[in-house]
């Protein structure tokens, strides 16, 4: 399995060539060059994974398998940092959508993006990124997955700020590092604490089952909590910052301003997953010795899943929609996380929300790359200049509808096999919880067919140049989307990834397999009677609700919040006095070091004048000094 | 000290009033070389301070060395060695007045720092 360093190190190298490559060759060629390199590690990926989940079994466990584990950084005897390539069933699947997604933006950016200014610089930055989040995925230890996590909010920041002459984009790349960031602080101490308490980084020896590990943990507990709740709390903010968790969403939505392919490839399918990645990779140590995080992690992520499946119904631009439908589902996936347990039927949770991860990073791909289609045609991204779409763009039309069928769980599309077995584990944990994941996903069908009928059917808007279908660079990777989200759904997934490693046998639970479907169907009834053709509807139910419209469409006055404890609280009580004394007692003691040195030098300076009388006066004055030590000693 | 009053003004005089001359002489000297400020003063004071180191040799010949001629043959020298280098500071004052136009001697700090 040697041949997956090739994996990591093939998009490093593209990076490094096409940051460092001179502009007198054609744009074109950078294109060339990260697509080529991306098919290349898309079939090494596509390799692993067939080698890993045919030969990797020993007695119906997977094992988990250490190509590399090079050791880079040495604390003490046991406690090191180390750098290597972990294959797991998690990873390998990770491996595969990550370049295939990547691909297949690589692949649509060389017409979406042609002629921009800055496409060698782009694809550099996809390069980038792809790198990043591959050895976040491959990670053997907490902290390279630490290091790369960091890499990826810098990619994100590149690339949210590609279009940097532009003060939204500047200040939406700012907003995403910083709330990131902020997070990752958290992750920073929660890490801190387990490896104290653990004295090891290595994920293998964490998962391990082995007691022995967190024998130290026993009965410490800080402020009434025991340390290791407070370690996984503390990780799991971290994993809620990159994934978009209510209270840290907001960085999600104004992320938009990047190009849609980025927003396809980070704010879809991987960057925005990682966080549920990283709770999957602990999950034996979350269930076994902070269950109730667990739990807690379920009920941030249904809040999180209903308060962007409310904003998303009011959204007028096309890909803030696909934003909060995006923080939306992964609301979903860190439930079916959160109400798993671990083994066979228990691990129902997470299989599920690991195959909804698979899924969605298809079809949400598939959703933003149309969107950057018709938003190519159009020029425009609100919805108000759109319509009647499907009679010229055909291909654009089929592809977000299959994209729209599989979010909404409508079978033989594979979101309806993920999304119905997060259900059935949540019903199982609780059948409120259970209940309100069902309504969720109604929502879900309901403001994504919205957006279906307004940008493809419904009046025409008048356009200076009738938009035209996209070529066929663009329509390819739509095609090819489509196509995996009709026929992944039928992968046999529990015989791959599963809590413990061991197979599992899915049951498609017919009950709960028609509800969720009946509640889908309703919903996308009641869009298609709003929507498909011009009606009052809509703008009744607006006035009618008006403070609730309202206050949706303005992601419930979120933002807000953040500006005012920003700016009224943090920034003139805490960063004002601190720049106060910045400046008034710092600066002016290194001031005070330079004018002095300034004085003393001018006062030396004055013994040499040239002033024939002074330099006598000095003479004398030395006379009479050694005269009197003479006489007087 | 009393010794010293009653001699001043009945007996031989002491040796101290002549070295009380030749002091007030040479610190005289001293302070017109530093706070005049034509050159020309500045070399006047010079003399000053050279008459005052001569009337010390010749005191010091008579009081201690009675019989021997030393400190006055020394003394003569001085003064014809003072009268050259007059002769040689009036040479320099002349060139630096062709120069600058005055003898200020705050003009001639070009060796400064």
């Amino acid at each position: 399995m040697q041949y997956t360093l090739l994996i990591l190190v093939l998009p490093l190298l593209s990076f490094i060539l096409l940051g460092l490559m001179d502009s007198k060759w054609k744009p074109k060629v950078a294109g060339y060059i990260g697509t080529s390199v991306l098919s290349i590690i898309t079939a090494l990926s596509y390799t692993t994974a067939f080698m890993y989940f045919t030969t990797a079994k020993l007695e119906g466990v997977y094992q988990q398998i250490t190509p590399f584990n090079i050791e880079w950084l040495r604390f003490t005897d046991f406690l090191h940092i180390n750098l290597g390539i972990l294959l797991d069933p998690i990873s390998v699947m990770m491996l595969v959508v990550i370049t295939t997604v990547s691909l297949m933006v690589h692949i649509y950016s060389l017409s979406y993006m042609k002629g921009e200014w800055g496409f060698q610089r782009y694809y550099a930055f996809l390069s980038l990124f792809t790198f990043s989040m591959l050895g976040l995925v491959v990670a053997t230890n907490i902290f390279q997955m630490y290091i790369f996590w960091e890499l990826v909010g810098v990619s994100s920041y590149l690339l949210i700020g590609f279009y940097y002459t532009k003060p939204e984009a500047v200040s939406a790349a700012k907003k995403a590092f910083i709330v990131t960031r902020f997070a990752d602080l958290g992750f920073l101490i929660g890490i801190l604490i387990l490896s104290f308490y653990t004295k090891t980084f290595d994920f293998a020896t964490l998962t391990s089952g082995d007691v022995s590990v967190f024998a130290s943990t026993a009965g410490v507990s800080f402020l009434g909590i025991s340390v290791m709740s407070w370690a996984l709390g503390l990780i799991f903010i971290g994993g809620a910052g990159k994934s978009a968790m209510f209270p840290l969403h907001i960085w999600l939505p104004d992320a938009m301003e990047g190009p849609t392919p980025v927003s396809a490839l980070i704010h879809a399918a991987t960057m925005v997953v990682a966080g549920v990645f990283l709770v999957a990779r602990l999950f034996p140590v979350y269930f076994f010795y902070a269950p109730e995080v667990l739990h807690g992690i379920a009920y941030v992520g249904a809040f999180t899943a209903l308060y962007a499946a409310a904003i998303a119904c009011v959204q007028t631009d096309i890909k803030r929609v696909l934003a909060f439908s995006t923080i939306s589902q992964i609301g979903f996936m860190m439930v079916g996380l959160g109400v798993s347990g671990y083994g066979g039927h228990e691990g129902l949770g997470y299989m599920a929300s690991m195959f909804h991860l698979f899924t969605h990073a298809m079809f949400k791909a598939l959703l933003f790359l149309g969107a950057g289609s018709v938003i190519h045609s159009v020029h425009s991204n609100e919805m108000s200049n759109m319509g009647g779409l499907r009679k010229h763009m055909p291909i654009t039309n089929i592809t977000f509808l299959v994209a729209c069928l599989a979010i909404a769980g409508i079978p033989p599309f594979s979101g309806f096999f993920s999304k119905d077995e997060i259900l059935a584990a949540t019903f199982e944990f609780s059948p409120w919880l259970g209940a309100a994941m069902s309504l969720i996903a109604g929502l879900t069908a309901f403001y994504m067919f919205r957006l279906y009928y307004n940008i493809f059917w419904g009046k025409e808007h008048k356009h200076e140049h009738t938009p035209h279908e996209s070529p066929k660079v663009i329509t390819g990777p739509l095609s090819f989307l489509a196509i995996l989200t009709l026929f992944i759904g039928w992968i046999p997934f529990g015989k791959l990834v599963t809590s413990d490693r061991a197979e599992y046998i899915i049951h498609l639970d017919p009950m709960i397999a028609t509800v969720s479907v009946l509640v889908s169907v309703i919903f996308i009834v009641l869009a298609t009677y709003m929507y498909k053709k011009d009606s009052f509807v809509p703008a009744r139910l607006a006035t009618t609700f008006a403070g609730l419209h309202k206050a949706a469409s303005h992601r419930f006055y979120m933002d807000e919040v953040y500006m005012f404890v920003t700016k009224k609280i943090v920034f003139k009580h805490i960063s004002t006095p601190i720049a106060w004394f910045d400046r008034h007692v710092i600066d002016a003691t290194m001031n005070g070091f330079a004018n002095t040195t300034q004085w003393i030098s001018v006062k030396t300076r004055s013994f040499q004048s040239g002033q024939l009388q002074q330099y006598a006066f000095v003479f004398l004055l030395g006379t009479l000094l050694i005269t009197a030590i003479v006489i007087f000693s | 000290m009393g010794d010293l009053f009653i001699n001043l003004f009945s007996g031989p005089v002491p040796i101290e009033a002549y070295l009380g001359v030749s002091l007030i002489m040479f610190f005289a000297g001293v302070y017109g070389f530093l706070s005049r400020k034509s050159l020309i003063m500045i070399l006047i004071s010079v003399e000053l301070m050279i008459n005052a180191a001569d009337i010390n040799f010749v005191v010091f010949n008579r009081y201690l060395y009675p019989g021997q001629l030393e400190g006055f043959f020394f003394a003569l020298f001085t003064i014809a060695i003072a009268a050259c280098e007059t002769a040689v500071a009036i040479a320099i004052i002349i060139n630096i007045y062709r120069n600058l136009s005055n003898v200020d001697v705050e003009n001639l700090n070009e060796m400064k720092e």
